[in-house]
């Protein structure tokens, strides 16, 4: 438990995303099974465990600890879960090495709390705080209260699987559902010392396949009658696998997200994979990307919210189709077999993203940059005889995005990054003139050049009016020319808009703020 | 009632700070005065421009380092254990285990005993000598980490963990934000005895007292600066610096730092993560809140004053275990070199 712990905390400290992976790695390398199998599925979040409500641990605590003086702590520190395991009282002194070996491991924790009930994990959570240290007491409540956020997905923890045991990643993605907690066999194997696990491939995630952006090539260097086009659409990419009555919804990286949208998952009753966006409609119209960022990273989902937000899943490729792999077969023929599946089977809460027919480039391009319905990004070009290949092959799919916006707005704010970018102001709020006063309209921390980033730093520095913490007011005299995808409304913020991938496309050391945009002319870009 | 006004009645507490009226002078005043006692270097407790400062003779080098020549016009040294009489108060100072030269001064006068902490640690400390107990009748604490979440672990443990990180990230180099006083030189011998003995390497700010304590005999190792270090050289190796320096552009220079910083706040993890340090490191030169609590016992004090920190939780304490206890309020203490 204590390993885990100091894994947790560790994770939870390190900013990016290669100390991530290697911490996993070397917890996958020291530790044996099953902690580390349990550990995994702790961290990708595949466990369902008994929980104990925050009352419950107040209680625990208030028989050991004066109550005055847990609330002027409480007060201080902020968060329950970690006031408790600071303050909770300890015997001796106990070093990490004395803690190690009389500590629970995490699998008894684990094993025992799967097969608990809540009023049994409150009898036995005041043994097992006992036996910890306070790393480990903190990993402990942070389990049993379920706020086990430490920012591991699935996908990372497969890479450090893959960068550790020097397998190959698409080859665990492909076995990964197919496993269950605590993984022996799959870590066997991934050790050399066993078989590759049967799996059952039904339920199994497809690793995807992705397109390259077409933007620094000429599209009249492609040949136009071996594509195919479609709308590419705003929403988030998703595998949809139904085999039976049993159905799971695979995000871009493999994680299974059926629990959040459970108004498609439980209407599947056919046997496919099928490739497409999720997006969130508003009657017939696809709603804004707000209001689907409303139904993400949910674990429930309230009647209300899929009544008000109902999730739909926008289809354009069928992998597999009463178990007969497609993967192999060109794009026209799996279109073909698409269409023909979807009328056959009708499913509810889908439909088919259609083709655009096209003659020449030409029309393409003028159908690309007449469209601004929202919800549609750009095209989406496919090569006709083109497989479904796991990746980013270059070739048989191209992302063409229309043009980005672009706007003169004025830097509001800068705050200092994380990481290697700690001590630059790297993260930039712009707003707009409405009234003779800035509004701000967005926030971005890319699209400039290192010695971009370096002169910017220099001028927040120099041009600070305030400083609250680790941001800082500046004065309103820097223009930026931002880019962005597009702009909706939202009620969230105070401009009533809300950008969709905003960056910093020029800095314009020339131009005068008060030549900056104003907040109407936003609001004239608003998608229809 | 009666007791306490007995006690208090040759302490004062003004807005310079806490008076010893029968001996005309302040102990750690906020502004210059005549005459100062001084527990220890921290700048919140030794400020320029005294007349008199009286003090360890390490404190009173550590404040000629840093004060220069507003270090007190007349310096008079004394000894851990050596009774010096003023007007007709007798005072005698106590190792407190803090920094390097940190004391807790005894006043006794009228027949009463006053101890007044200053800073202090009871953890060992290789860079300083170690807390006495001194008993008395009241005892005036300090309270840094004067809430029960306060605990800190042995600080050879910390420093494991520090050389652990540093053995995962070979390319990467550990900047440790240190304060300049006491926790730099505290950390570096840590790590010395601890087995690593590479070039360490400070920031230009941290490099006089080092120099100093060096002079004093504690054995700190090789030390580089890191002004005409190349950023190869310093891949794999551990930086000190204190905590401005981690937000400043000075760290540009440093190959991928790791920014950890050793201070009894790392505790809550939560401020931590805040400041942005990716390795918190519990380890501080205050007493925790245990030591707080059980040094209060052992001085057998029938009263005491709780200053400098969270007096609210401690002052709780003492009342339960039927001492007569009160907040002190003084202005001008921060949080230093916790
Ligand atoms: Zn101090
Ligand atoms: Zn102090």
């Amino acid at each position: 438990m204590n390993r885990f712990a100091r894994l947790l905390e560790a994770l939870v400290f390190t900013p990016g995303r290669n100390g991530k992976l290697r911490l996993l790695e070397h917890y996958f390398a020291v530790t044996g099974d099953p902690e580390r199998g349990y550990a995994l599925a702790a961290l990708t979040g595949t466990l369902s465990l008994a929980t104990a409500k925050p009352a419950v641990i107040r209680a625990l605590v208030a028989e050991r600890v004066d109550p005055v003086l847990f609330d002027l702590s409480y007060d201080f520190v902020g968060d329950l879960a970690e006031t408790v395991a600071l303050i909770w009282p300890e015997a001796e002194r106990k070093t990490e090495a004395v803690a190690d070996s009389t500590a629970l491991d995490l699998t008894e924790v684990i094993t025992t709390l799967q097969r608990s009930s809540r009023t049994e994990v409150a009898r036995l959570l005041g043994n097992w705080l006992d036996r910890l240290d306070a790393t480990g007491r903190h990993a402990l409540l942070k389990l049993i209260t379920g706020g086990l956020r430490v920012g591991v997905s699935a996908r990372l923890a497969k890479t450090a699987l893959a960068n550790w045991s020097g397998h190959d990643l698409t080859e665990i993605e492909e076995l990964w559902h197919a496993q269950t907690v605590p993984y022996e066999a799959l870590f066997a194997w991934l050790e050399h010392r066993g078989n590759r696990p049967a799996a059952d491939l039904a339920l199994s995630f497809r690793p995807l396949m992705l397109a390259n952006p077409l933007e620094d090539r000429d599209v009249t260097t492609l040949d136009a009658t071996q594509y195919r086009a479609e709308w590419k659409w705003d929403g988030i990419r998703i595998q949809v696998v139904g085999h039976g009555d049993t159905a799971r919804l695979y995000s871009r990286t493999g994680d299974e997200i059926g629990a959040t949208f459970p108004d498609v998952r439980d209407t599947i009753r056919f046997h496919a994979v099928l490739d497409g966006e999720l997006l969130v409609l508003d009657g017939d119209r696809v709603a804004a990307f707000a209001d689907l960022q409303q139904r993400l990273n949910r674990k429930t989902v309230s009647p209300k919210l899929m009544r008000e937000r109902p999730a739909h899943v926008r289809l354009y490729d069928i992998l597999v189709e009463d178990g007969d792999d497609l993967r192999s077969a060109p794009f026209d023929v799996r279109r073909t077999r698409l269409e023909r599946w979807f009328a056959r089977i009708q499913p509810e809460r889908m439909d088919l993203s259609p083709l655009i027919p096209f003659r020449d480039w030409a029309e393409l391009v003028a159908l690309r940059d007449s469209a601004r319905a929202r919800a549609i990004e750009g095209l989406m070009l496919k090569r006709a005889d083109g497989a479904y290949i796991a990746g980013r092959p270059v070739g048989p799919w191209w992302k063409w995005k229309r043009d980005p916006l672009t706007a003169d707005a004025v830097l509001m704010y800068a705050q200092r990054g994380h990481g290697k970018r700690s001590s630059f102001y790297s993260d930039f709020t712009f707003g707009a003139w409405r009234q003779g006063a800035l509004v701000p309209i967005g926030k971005a921390y890319f699209g400039f050049t290192d010695v971009e980033l370096h002169q910017l730093d220099r001028w927040v520095r120099e041009h600070t009016l305030r400083s609250y913490g680790p941001v800082r007011e500046v004065e309103p005299s820097l223009v930026l020319e931002v880019a962005f995808d597009s702009i909706q409304r939202s009620n969230r913020h105070k401009s009533g808009l809300a950008m969709r991938f905003p960056r910093i496309h020029r800095i314009r050391w020339d131009k005068p703020a008060q030549e900056a945009d104003r907040l109407e002319s936003l609001e004239r870009l608003i998608d229809a | 009632m009666a007791r306490r006004s007995r006690m208090a009645d040759w302490l004062d507490v003004r807005s310079e700070g806490l008076l010893v009226v029968p001996a005309g002078v302040y102990i750690d005043p906020v502004r210059s005065v005549d005459r100062a006692i001084v527990t220890h270097g921290h700048a919140d407790h030794a400020r320029p421009g005294h007349g008199a400062v009286l003090a360890t003779p390490e404190t009173l080098a550590i404040m000629r380092t840093r004060l220069g020549d507003q270090a007190g016009r007349h310096q008079q040294p004394a000894t851990y254990g050596e009774t010096v009489r003023l007007g007709n108060v007798a005072v005698t100072l106590f190792p407190a285990g803090h920094v390097l030269g940190s004391a807790q001064v005894l006043l006794e006068h009228a027949g009463t005993r006053v101890v007044v902490s200053g800073d202090y640690k009871r953890q060992a400390d290789p860079t300083c000598t170690s807390f006495d107990l001194v008993p008395c009748d009241l005892f005036i604490t300090e309270a840094t980490f004067g809430l029960p979440v306060f605990r800190h672990p042995p600080a050879e443990q910390e420093v494991t963990r520090l050389l652990a990180a540093r053995a995962l990230h070979r390319d990467r180099c550990v900047l440790l934000a240190v304060y300049g006083l006491g926790k730099c030189q505290r950390m570096i011998a840590l790590l010395r005895a601890a087995g690593h003995d590479a070039p360490i390497y400070l920031h230009g700010a941290l490099q006089a007292l080092c120099r100093l304590y060096t002079d004093l005999g504690i054995k700190l190792g090789p030390l580089h600066p890191v002004v005409g270090t190349t950023p190869d050289a310093m891949a794999g190796a551990i930086v000190l610096a204190p905590p401005s320096a981690t937000r400043d552009r000075w760290m540009r220079r440093l190959p991928d730092p790791m920014v950890a910083q050793a201070s009894g706040w790392m505790r809550v993890r939560q401020r931590a993560k805040q400041r942005g340090v990716e390795l918190p490191l519990v380890v501080s030169d205050h007493a925790d809140w245990d030591e707080l609590c059980r040094t209060i016992l052992e001085t057998g004090a029938e009263e005491v004053w709780v200053t400098h920190g969270r007096e609210e939780a401690l002052v709780h304490f003492a009342t339960q275990q039927g001492i007569r206890a009160q907040a002190l309020s003084m202005v001008g203490f921060e949080e230093d070199g916790a």
